[in-house]
């Protein structure tokens, strides 16, 4: 993984220092709670319903044990023992002390960490896919090419202050696991036409009050041009999009207000005038960055499956919980943070003081952050997981339920967020009593639940297949269901099916919904292609036929 | 009492006179005094103040298109950028732009809501003047060494940077 040179440590050093002072002159009074608020923003900290929230950044969702150790160890220390790993593959505190930030900044400058840029109007974490560098399909890892953007996008000089927060995600592989069509900028790698590794860059994509896809604005940037071509990109928008208005600042309304087309000639014209002054990343930055990235020291493993004689909850946990690996004899684990019951995302700093350890025991002492809230020990010996998953089950981490209905990528809601219209850990709960037969949930096989608790969107329900919007009625949660989402290289927004139901109603509702999907599939044909093929209707038919339950 | 600003580094009284503010002092527009005239006025009333001898100003609205000042950039030794509230971003592209596509080598000026938490970053982008809120002016110069690294190389001259560094970078 990367590390941290002169310059790196230099710059989270001084930002310990820079936040430092700017704290203190908020809490001695010579800053106003306005002005402190872009300052503290820019490093992460909002101000929510009961406490000050921080964000952390884990560039691309890469951990070394060390750095997963430190995590928690903030958890324990200055938290109220636990932390919540996001969609952008993040982790926040909900419980720390204004006065004691700048101290957990210094503890994460420490292990090669910090919070710059996790908020606020600037370019945010880059993210990627968390099977890069192990899936087999991928034309490159695109890790070290987050890390170019990550540098480059760092203190930024000219887009510290755009009209609003700018999401950047890089992926190499067909499938696209880092939802990169609903980013400010998604960053493609692809083959050129003369075979030529490259990019595709889209732009425009987004969640929030108005779901909008990406949409190519180039086909093939030879790959020296990349930054070049960012910087261009940003500068359009940085000087065109709206700041009179804050839900119509993000990148998206500008493309879709100009036009793709005239979008696109603008950039054009100004990466035409910008791309000889640089910065040009040259193939020596690309080769310094790769090295960084190099794959660990692989034993030669016979490629089997586990022993059929094993019990069935290990196989199942096998099934769903592990994900093939590049290499023979080795799979991608994922730590599910998904237990029932428990907040979708969260993890106590037990739970990630043990990831560490078996990260070093199994993993090459790397961990990774996935954009679906759970945690992945990328690199296991296939004939170690049986036990690896004995520890994982000791720590209720190993719920077998990855990518099925209970995998549910949910925002911290109501209980947590100042802007949340409705609870969703709740409702994340309710959903998990009514289904909590393995068999019905395997049987329904690859769905995927999100949910916010308003339009902020930051549970991605519009790209859930079952997407779940807590909307505030009268002073009472409801909730707004859409179907036929979907987050990947097939992305598509969902269509809601009717009026929103109480919260007692959600499980039931979503119960009517799988009811159509059982009924009328085609063999093996997935939750989402039964809903493209059929449409809203029946399903709205019978969600809505008789009154639902309170 | 003359306006206090931060000029490359060094805490100046401010010669020039914004034309609003020499208009509220009654003073005669054609006279010599160095005089920053809003953008929007000079492309609409030029004749009146192209007829002056003295050195002009001219002040940049956010919204104001580099492109279209820059035939009229050799006119003016000073350019003041606008930042109208605490999120303004625009002023530092419009920075870049001058100083890297047009070359310009006279003052420049953040004008409006500007702090000491932006200046490392307008500095880089190419400002060289401040004007600052008098309680901030003198401990304003200590935050151009907020950072001695950088990843970006821009426009660096006068900085503290021990370390700059561009993509491709050197452990």
């Amino acid at each position: 993984m990367y590390r941290y040179d002169l310059t790196d440590k230099t710059l989270v050093k001084e930002r310990v220092a820079q936040f430092r002072d700017q704290t203190r002159r908020y809490l001695d009074g010579s800053l106003s709670e306005d002005e402190f608020r872009g300052l503290r923003l820019r490093n992460g900290l909002y101000i929510q319903r009961h406490a000050p929230m921080l964000r952390v950044a884990i560039p691309y969702g890469l951990l070394s044990s060390i750095q997963l150790r430190t995590l928690a160890k903030i958890a324990r220390r200055y938290d109220r023992g636990y932390g919540h790993f996001t969609t952008r593959q993040n982790i926040q505190y909900n419980w720390p002390k204004l006065n004691e930030v700048p101290d957990i900044l210094a503890e994460l400058a420490e292990v090669e960490m910090h919070a710059i840029q996790t908020s606020g109007n600037c370019i945010r974490n880059i993210t990627s896919d968390h099977l890069a560098g192990v899936t087999a399909n991928e034309l490159e890892d695109p890790r070290p090419w987050c890390e170019i953007i990550r540098q480059w996008s760092t203190f930024h000089p000219e887009f510290t202050y755009l009209p609003r927060k700018f999401k950047i995600a890089v992926t190499g592989a067909p499938q696209d696991r880092a939802a990169s069509l609903v980013h400010d900028v998604g960053v493609h790698i692809v083959r050129g036409p003369t075979g030529d590794i490259g990019f595709e860059i889209l732009a425009g994509g987004g969640l929030g009050r108005t779901p909008i896809i990406g949409q190519v604005v180039r086909a093939f940037l030879p790959r020296e041009h990349l930054l070049t071509y960012l910087t261009a990109i940003l500068r359009i928008y940085n000087l065109e999009g709206r700041r009179d208005n804050l839900t119509k600042a993000r990148i998206k309304i500008l493309v879709r207000s100009m036009g793709i087309e005239e979008f696109t000639r603008r950039v054009e014209a100004e990466w035409e005038l910008l791309r000889g002054a640089g910065p040009r990343v040259e193939d020596t930055e690309v080769a310094r960055m790769r090295g960084f990235f190099t794959p660990p020291a692989y034993l030669a493993r016979p490629d089997t499956q586990p022993d059929a004689h094993r019990e069935t909850a290990f196989r199942a946990w096998y099934r769903y919980n592990t994900a093939p690996h590049k290499v023979p004899g080795y799979r991608a684990v994922y730590v599910s943070l998904k237990k029932p019951g428990s907040p979708p995302g969260d993890a106590t700093d037990a739970q990630m003081d043990l990831v560490a350890d078996l990260a070093d025991r199994y993993s090459f002492g790397e961990a990774r952050v996935t954009h679906t809230q759970n945690l992945l020990l990328a690199d296991v010996e296939q004939h170690k997981t049986y036990e690896l998953w004995q520890a994982l089950q000791a720590a209720d981490l190993a719920t077998p339920n990855i990518g099925t209905l209970t995998d549910m990528i949910c925002c911290p809601g109501l209980d947590f967020c100042s802007l949340a219209n409705a609870g969703s850990i709740d409702v994340a709960k309710l959903i998990n009593e009514r289904f909590d037969d393995y068999d019905y949930i395997y049987d329904l096989g690859e769905i995927d639940v999100k949910m916010s608790g308003c339009m902020n969107a930051c549970g991605h329900h519009h790209v859930g297949n079952i997407g779940i919007l807590g909307v505030d009625k009268g002073g009472e949660e409801w909730y707004q269901i859409t179907i036929g989402g979907a987050a990947g290289a097939d992305a598509s927004l969902g269509s809601v099916i009717g009026p929103s139901v109480a919260k007692m109603q959600v499980p039931e509702t979503i119960a009517r919904i799988l009811d159509v999907y059982v009924q009328r599939r085609r063999p093996e044909e997935r939750f989402l292609d039964t809903v493209r093929r059929l449409g809203v209707k029946p399903f709205k038919e019978r969600v809505y036929a008789a009154l639902l339950a309170a | 009492m003359p306006r206090c600003l931060l000029r490359n580094g060094q805490l100046v009284a401010d010669e020039w006179l914004y034309l609003a503010e020499a208009a509220a002092q009654d003073l005669a527009v054609t006279a010599n005094a160095p005089l920053i005239v809003p953008f929007s006025q000079w492309q609409s009333e030029p004749d009146s103040l192209r007829v002056r001898g003295g050195r002009l100003g001219v002040l940049l609205s956010p919204s104001d298109q580099i492109e279209a000042l820059a035939p009229h950039l050799a006119r003016f030794a000073l350019v003041a950028a606008q930042f109208p509230g605490p999120g303004e971003g625009r002023g530092y592209t419009q920075a870049r732009l001058l100083r890297e596509r047009w070359n310009f080598t006279g003052e420049l000026r953040a004008s409006g809501y500007v702090r000491r938490d932006q200046l490392f970053f307008m500095a880089r982008c190419g400002f060289n003047s401040f004007e600052l809120p008098q309680s901030e002016l003198p401990d304003a110069a200590r935050a151009f060494a907020t950072f001695t690294a950088a990843y970006q190389t821009c426009n660096d001259a006068g900085l503290p940077l021990k370390l700059p560094r561009d993509i491709p970078a050197n452990a």
